[in-house]
Parts: structure tokens; C-alpha cells; sequence
């Protein structure tokens, strides 16, 4: 389980995780039907972005594949649409676009625009204005070099804090962690004990995943491998501390889980691995200085995409070196105590 | 199928369920407060983007354009560059996300009617709001070319003038809340159904409790039912008070039948805790069937759902498997409902799935609910 399932995570968030808008469905009422018409429509279609999802015979019958959600986008060419450009005034045409997803949205009414400023050029000798973009560091915006180091960082936060935390409290439910503390063990051992598994087989991810992730698909590791593995280790510290300390809090299994939950949940969702933590609001945002998954993010991610080493990344690793220090301490005397 | 034995178990399972104050009370309050926190921190709305403009024409014509760029809401002059050189370090100081680097000569290029570009430039590592960005900058670049272009070139080229207008539907902000929102409620509740119930059946094995349940004479049916009756219950006051914070707190709107959505929340409830009860009849340890639950739940139900991600961008092939995933469906129908105030007429292709859904997950705990030790 603990191997199989970063596995699986990384081939289908590999695959899956994309922004890039493709095969917008398109529902198209020409009322012209001319040249000119048909040829705007046709350069809609030819663009690869755009596919006709059908035609209709008037603007109202837009309505129902937006509705239905069979379309994003509606296109209306009005009746005297070629009259006009033949007399040379203003002929317009009129979008109507599905705001529900507004990233699909403004991405179509980018494509949108762009097409029909070069249809409304191309009657000229030259070629239109012309936007040349240029991408570092991703330069393909494959989203995939984006989200596979991700998988790295939700492995180790999330899976080895409530296995940890479990595994504890397991102990503890069915009496079995009484029958330890009579033994001759110290509770630095024992805790010792619980944590190292949980640690080894988290290290042995991060390495199953970069490997995968560099000879399935082609993700290179931009940076130092070894800045990588030891900052997972340094990482390892501060969530199996918290597993830790999750389990001092619980009494039950089904405690620590949703005490787990309680905790892991904002960590995923406020850690920046999928939404910006710029756009948030600077409450939330001090808030994510307390959160050890965000550092490790920006920490992967640096070394993965950008080659960042130690200059670079020195504060987030000076934070999670406090954080983990930290969290491991307290949790280990809340443990001590439990047991004496 | 005897209702008194499973109004019997469904009694057991509500009073191990209230012996326990602190899960129920989690139960209870974490989805509130989950989405309080993230319908305030998950903010898509690509408004005031800093962009690094470097204009070597400055003429007119350029000055115009860099005007129109960043007079609407999305761009906003960040820094003005003294040559393209800089526009490199200015990303990687994060000062800006855009940098704009225009040709020399712009103007002159326009009067004769000679092929012009603009360049950008934008930092990869952000490639989800990177492409977005572009978008926007790439239908305000040509929105200005359509205006001012017959202009700037003196009548050197001839136009055809096309003029489009563009209306949004539904959301007409393109507010970014009421697309998350609805996202978030479906996210929630499939992670806290599937975490609640994954504990149910796995926990009597563990403790050894499930031998008194083996002698019974229960079927597998009355104890699947019985138990998931309790977690109904949570679950539906989970969606009242999700639902009451989504409309008081973020002003979503819910322009269609809440009846109906109600009706379809509670067939979305089924799928997801029939899929915790899956997990929790074919494990050995809770452990497992916490993973098994998270790990499912988690990645699977933000990443691939449409939650974010559009499923119409993914390959055929994941775009079919994904429409195994109750959250799929519920997705689509959340959203239509509150925004675009569709009814069943639109929706029962969804309906369909979201209730065959249902009924095979809870079947498959049924059946896999053995009476051995």
C-alpha cells in the first residue's frame, strides 16, 4: 500500500492534471451563411482549439447546449454580417461564453479573440500583430513537471503523519503498548522504534517517484539529488513528529484519523502546491508560514524545475529544520509523559 | 430483510457514534470550517497581475496599447524596464509575473503595414496561472489590434471589421468563489463520507466485536444499511451547515430547485459512504482502511473530478475512467444547478449515473460483507 499508492498517484495526476484548454465544444448559429461567413467559422474550427459541437438555426437556440453544458462557447454571425463588410462598416459577431469555469472561460475568450482579430486582418497583404510568448523554466507549461514533484510532497505529508499517528494509537487501543512500557524499552526507543519504519519507507518513495517520474515521464531532476533526499529527510522529521503527536491526543483509532484529517486537510489545500498562496488572503498567508508542507513544496519544486540549490532554498530549509525540530521535541516529551 | 433488525444496528452504530463527542463533534464542524478556510484562501481570480512592461518605441501607438493593457482589472503596471535584460531577474524576484517586451519599432512598423511582434515573457514554474495569464494577454493584444490597428497603419492595410462581442454566462464576474465553492462542498463531503465510514466494519474486526454480529442473525445487508443510516444523519447536517455558509458567507448564488438538489445531495451521500463501507468491509486494519480512504479520496477527488481541472482536457481514456467517481457527476450537477438553474430535464443523464453509482457500492458492501471470522 505505502509503495503502491504514490505510484498510482503519480500516474494519474501525471496524466490528468492539466490547465491547458483544448477541444473547446463549440454550437455555432451562422444567420449569414456566406463566404465571409463560413469562412470565419471555419478558421474558428481549423485552429485546433475549437471543435463543432452542432449548429443551430437561430441565437436562442444557443441557450440550451450551454444549459446542458454539451458547449462552452456559442458563436452568432448575424444575417447582414458579409453586407456589412462589403460596405465597410463595423460587422459584429457575438460570443457567448459558459462563465461557470472561469479559467475555461477566459482561456476560450483568449483563443476567441485572437482568431477573429486574424480573420479580421487577413484581408490585408500583411501578417496581424503578432504575440510571441516566451515560457522559462516549463517552457512546454507542462503541468506535468508542475504536479509530478508535488506528488513527492503529498506522500510524505499526508500518508506518513496518519499512518504514524494510527500505528500509535493502535498500540495503545488494544493494550498492547501497556505490555511495552513494562518491558526494560526506553520511550526514546520506543518512539524511536514506531518512527523509523514510517521513515525508511518514506524515503524509499521519494526515491521510487524520481526515479519514475525522470524514466516514464521525463520530469529530470533539475537540481541536486542529494539536497533533494536529505531535505525529504529534514521533511520525514517534521511529519512523523506530528503523526506523533496526533497519537498522544487520541485515544482511538478513528481519533487520530479524523484528528489527522483535521490537520492535513488545510495543510494540502493551503500549501501552495496547487493554488497560489499569493492570491490568498494575508491572514491566511501568515498562516502558511506555520505549515511545514509549504516550505517542502517550494523546496521541491526549486530543485526539481529550477536547479535551485542551497543558496537559494536556505530559508525554507532553515524553516523546516525549526518547524521539524520543534514539532519532533514537543511531541516526544507530550509521549514521554503518556508513558511514565 | 427484517427493518427491526436494521433499525436495531442503525441504534448501536448512533450510540457508539455519540459515546464518542470529539469525532462527532469533528464530524460535525470540520466541513464548516473547511470551507470557511478555503473559500477564503482558494482565490483563482487572476486580477492585478504584475507586469514589467519595456517599451524602447514609446511612441503613441505604444504607449496606447500598454495603456489598455493595464487600465482593466487583470493587468497592473508592476515596473517599467530599462532594457529586456532585466525582465529575467525581475521574475525570479517575483516581483512581476508578466514581463511585455515591444519591438523598437512599433509605431513604424504599424504605419507601414509591416509585421509586428510583441513579445512576453512568463515564469513556468507557476504553470497553472502562467497559461492563464497568456490567455487574457493574448485577447487584450488583439483586442487593441482590432481597434486601433486600422488606425495606427494609416489605412496601409485593409480591414475586415469584425467586431465581437463577448457575454458571459452564468457567472458573469467570472468569479472564481462560485466555481470553487460549489467544488469545495462536493470535495468535502466526499473525503469526511468516505473517512467515516472506511472505520465502521474494519473497527468491529479489529476489536473482535464482529464475532458477536457473525452469530446474529443479521444479513450483510442490515448491518451495511444499519450502520450507514447514523452517518446519513451526520451527513446531511454537514450539507445544511456547508450549505447555509456557501450562501451566507460567499453570496453563491442558487438559482435553481434546492428540493432537487437535495434529493440528489443525499443520492451523492449514498455513493460516497457506500464507497467508505467498501473499503471498510474488505480490509484487515483501520490503519489500511484510513489509507485506502484518504489516498482514494484525497488527490483523486480534487485533481481529476473537475473540481479544478476541466475532465474535457483529460485523455479519453481518464476522462471515461473518472466517470466512476460519484464526485464526477455531482460536480457537474452542484454547479448547474446553482449557477445556471437547470432541472432535471438537463440533468438526468447525471442523476442516472450519480444513483447506479450508488446503488453498486453500497451492493458491492453488501455482498462483500461476509459472515465468517
Amino acid at each position: 500500500m505505502l509503495i503502491g499508492a504514490p505510484i498510482l498517484q503519480l500516474f494519474i495526476f501525471g496524466y490528468a492534471v492539466t490547465l491547458d484548454i483544448k477541444h473547446i465544444q463549440m454550437v455555432v448559429a451562422d444567420r449569414d451563411r456566406s463566404c465571409e461567413s463560413r469562412e470565419l467559422v471555419g478558421s474558428f474550427l481549423r485552429s485546433g482549439y475549437f471543435d463543432l459541437r452542432g449548429r443551430v438555426d437561430s441565437p436562442a437556440d444557443l441557450d440550451r447546449p450551454l444549459e446542458a453544458g454539451e458547449a462552452l462557447v456559442g458563436l452568432y454571425v448575424p444575417q447582414d454580417f458579409s453586407k456589412r463588410l462589403a460596405r465597410g462598416e463595423p460587422a459584429p459577431v457575438q460570443l457567448v461564453i459558459d462563465g461557470t469555469d472561469m479559467n475555461s472561460a477566459g482561456v476560450a475568450g483568449g483563443y476567441a479573440a485572437a482568431l477573429i482579430a486574424h480573420y479580421a486582418a487577413a484581408g490585408g497583404p500583411a501578417p496581424p500583430l503578432t504575440h510571441q510568448p516566451r515560457i522559462w523554466y516549463n517552457p512546454g507549461l507542462r503541468s506535468m513537471n508542475y504536479m509530478v514533484p508535488a506528488v513527492i510532497c503529498m506522500i510524505l505529508g499526508t500518508v506518513m503523519t496518519a499512518v504514524t499517528a494510527m500505528a500509535v494509537v493502535r498500540e495503545r487501543e488494544t493494550g498492547t503498548l501497556e505490555q511495552l512500557v513494562v518491558t526494560p524499552i526506553r520511550p526514546a526507543e520506543l518512539m524511536l522504534a514506531k518512527t523509523l519504519p514510517f521513515a525508511g519507507i518514506g524515503m524509499l518513495d521519494v526515491a521510487l517517484v524520481i526515479v519514475l517520474a525522470r524514466y516514464w515521464f521525463g520530469v529530470g531532476l533539475a537540481g541536486s539529488l542529494l539536497l533533494l533526499l536529505a531535505s525529504s529527510a529534514i521533511f520525514l522529521l517534521t511529519t512523523l513528529g506530528l503523526g506523533l503527536f496526533i497519537s498522544t491526543l487520541s485515544r482511538t483509532q478513528q481519533q487520530a484519523m479524523l484528528t489527522a484529517f483535521f490537520v492535513l486537510m488545510p495543510s494540502v489545500i493551503l500549501s501552495g502546491f496547487l493554488f497560489p498562496i499569493e492570491n490568498m488572503p494575508q491572514v491566511i498567508q501568515w498562516l502558511t508560514y506555520l505549515i511545514p508542507l509549504r516550505y517542502f513544496v517550494e523546496i521541491v519544486r526549486g530543485i526539481f524545475l529550477q536547479g535551485s540549490g542551497v543558496a537559494i532554498l536556505w530559508p525554507q530549509l532553515t524553516a523546516l529544520i525549526a518547524l521539524g525540530g520543534t514539532i519532533f521535541a514537543l511531541s516526544a516529551a507530550r509521549f514521554q509523559k503518556r508513558l511514565g | 430483510m427484517s427493518a427491526g433488525r436494521l433499525l436495531a444496528l442503525a441504534d448501536k452504530e448512533m450510540r457508539h457514534l455519540l459515546r464518542d463527542p470529539r469525532s462527532l463533534g469533528v464530524a460535525l464542524l470540520l466541513p464548516v470550517v473547511l470551507l470557511v478556510l478555503y473559500g477564503y484562501a482558494i482565490n483563482f481570480d487572476l486580477k492585478q497581475i504584475p507586469l514589467a512592461v519595456y517599451d524602447p518605441d514609446r511612441s503613441r501607438e505604444s504607449r496606447d496599447l500598454v495603456e489598455s493593457l493595464t487600465r482593466g482589472e487583470h493587468f497592473r503596471l508592476a515596473a517599467v524596464l530599462a532594457g529586456p535584460g532585466e525582465a529575467e531577474a525581475a521574475l525570479q524576484r517575483r516581483q512581476v509575473k508578466v514581463a511585455l517586451i515591444l519591438p523598437e519599432k512599433f509605431a513604424a512598423d504599424l504605419a507601414a503595414g509591416r509585421a509586428t511582434s510583441v513579445q512576453t515573457l512568463v515564469s513556468g514554474a507557476d504553470s497553472l496561472t502562467a497559461s492563464i495569464s497568456l490567455s487574457y494577454l493574448e485577447a487584450m493584444l488583439q483586442d487593441w489590434w482590432v481597434r486601433r490597428g486600422p488606425a495606427a497603419s494609416g489605412g496601409s492595410l485593409e480591414f475586415r471589421r469584425v467586431s465581437p462581442q463577448v457575454r458571459i454566462w452564468y457567472n458573469e464576474d467570472l468569479a472564481s468563489v462560485n466555481f470553487i465553492i460549489p467544488g469545495l462542498v462536493v470535495v468535502i463531503l466526499m473525503m469526511l463520507a468516505a473517512l467515516l465510514t472506511s472505520q465502521t466494519v474494519v473497527r468491529e474486526r479489529e476489536q473482535g466485536t464482529i464475532e458477536g454480529l457473525v452469530v446474529s442473525p443479521v444479513t450483510g445487508s442490515e448491518v451495511v444499511l444499519g450502520k450507514l443510516l447514523p452517518y446519513v444523519g451526520v451527513a446531511l447536517a454537514d450539507v445544511a451547515l456547508v450549505a447555509a455558509a456557501g450562501a451566507l458567507l460567499f453570496h453563491v448564488p442558487m438559482r435553481g430547485d434546492a428540493l432537487l438538489l437535495l434529493a440528489l445531495t443525499l443520492v451523492y451521500l449514498c455513493a460516497a459512504l457506500g464507497a467508505g463501507m467498501l473499503i471498510s468491509v474488505h480490509t484487515g486494519s483501520q490503519q489500511v482502511a484510513f489509507m485506502l480512504a484518504f489516498v482514494g479520496t484525497l488527490l483523486p477527488t480534487i485533481l481529476l473530478t473537475g473540481f479544478v481541472f476541466p475532465v474535457s482536457s483529460m485523455p479519453k481514456a481518464l476522462q471515461m475512467m473518472v466517470q466512476l467517481h460519484p464526485a464526477t457527476h455531482f460536480m457537474v450537477i452542484v454547479r448547474a444547478v446553482a449557477l445556471k438553474g437547470v432541472g432535471l430535464g438537463v440533468l438526468w443523464p447525471r442523476a442516472l449515473a450519480l444513483a447506479a453509482l450508488a446503488a453498486a457500492l453500497l451492493g458491492a458492501s453488501i455482498k462483500g460483507f461476509k459472515k465468517t471470522l
